[in-house]
């Protein structure tokens, strides 16, 4: 079958109330409606799912691997972006 | 081998026949394993199958339970013959190409779920819980052999004259799944069971959506071809037993 008949989609999964969705992987299908038939036969046999979402991977816009020096690299050394440098009180409990 | 007798409450030998109609297209559904178009959709056909396998071990289990005897779900699935087997003919048909298998499964599923919504008002509890999960496991056969029928019959030249041929050939099946016999009327009366020819209206309207939306024509209805439900099979049903009976007679017992 030719990607073009049959284009690449994304599968995204919401396991239960409350959760978001998550991505769990890819599949190819004709169109939308037999791309959430195929979500629903290829990830959801195990049981505990709410609710799929499925989009055209051509709709996802990605960073380039190349670029990830760039766009990533720098927060690396900022540690003071993390909130670790704060006295949490014990009466706050858990956070 | 002689023909087993078949349940004597007639309950039992209800049941026994939806299961055969399950198991062997169970069966059917499985030989596409490894063979499917695409990996999503021999994926989505190992689940159909196993659909219909799980039907067949409910409904074989209720049945032994009623005739309380002393067969089990493996007697009845793999120590019959031939003429014992009393499911329609349309599900032992070869798969055929991806359209034939289709075209008979929209034909199979539209008349099963009514009969199995039906089946959900049994007057025996435990009949009526195996009714309303089949029913919905069978919505979902319906929906996913519709929206192919419907992609190949509106897709190109070649799909549509497939899945065309593939609906000429099968239709002359359809008819025997709505002809009620003795069994079908007994088991209706005592509200235990469903008369098949009660169902022809819903499976038409099901059938003729799907047709519709795939530029598909409804084959003029002939005489067809019957005898499955009391025991006369086409050629095709030996060949299907002998692949699925052959480890339970080369290792009567064997377990795993």
């Amino acid at each position: 079958m030719t990607e073009a008949a049959s284009p690449l989609w994304e599968v995204f999964i919401r396991p239960r109330n409350g959760l978001a969705h998550r991505h769990v992987g890819s599949l190819h299908a004709h169109d939308a409606k037999m791309a959430l038939q195929a979500a629903r036969d290829v990830y959801t046999r195990r049981g505990e799912t709410l609710s799929i979402w499925v989009v055209p991977s051509s709709a996802i816009v990605a960073s380039d691997p190349s670029e990830k020096d760039m766009m990533f690299e720098p927060t690396a050394s900022k540690i003071y972006r993390h909130p670790t440098f704060y006295e949490v009180p014990d009466e706050v409990g858990h956070m | 081998m002689a023909a087993m007798q078949t349940f004597s409450d007639p309950r039992a030998a209800w049941l026994e026949r939806l299961g055969d109609a399950t198991l062997v297209l169970g069966h059917r559904m499985s030989e596409w394993l490894s063979r499917a178009p695409t990996l999503e959709e021999d994926i989505a056909m190992a689940n159909l199958s196993l659909d219909l396998i799980g039907q067949t071990r409910a409904f074989y289990t209720r049945a032994c339970e009623i005739d309380s005897g002393e067969r089990d779900e493996t007697t009845l699935g793999y120590r019959r013959a031939e003429p014992d087997y009393r499911n329609p003919l349309i599900v032992e048909q070869p798969n055929g190409n991806f359209a034939d298998t289709m075209a008979r499964h929209l034909i199979f599923s539209a008349y099963v779920v009514p009969l199995y919504e039906r089946l959900a008002g049994s007057n025996d509890a435990e009949t009526a819980g195996i009714g309303a999960r089949s029913a919905r496991e069978m919505a979902y056969h319906l929906r996913h052999a519709g929206e192919w029928m419907i992609r190949l019959g509106d897709g190109t030249a070649e799909s549509h004259e497939k899945a065309q041929t593939a609906l000429d050939d099968l239709w002359p099946y359809a008819p025997e799944l709505f002809e009620a016999d003795d069994l079908d009327r007994d088991v209706t009366a005592s509200g235990f069971g469903v008369d098949p020819s009660s169902l022809r209206d819903e499976f038409d309207a099901a059938v003729d959506d799907v047709l519709s939306r795939a530029t598909l024509k409804k084959p003029a209805e002939r005489r067809g071809q019957r005898g499955g439900k009391s025991g006369r099979h086409s050629e095709h049903l030996g060949h299907i037993l002998a692949t699925m009976q052959f480890l339970q007679r080369a290792y009567p017992e064997a377990r795993w």
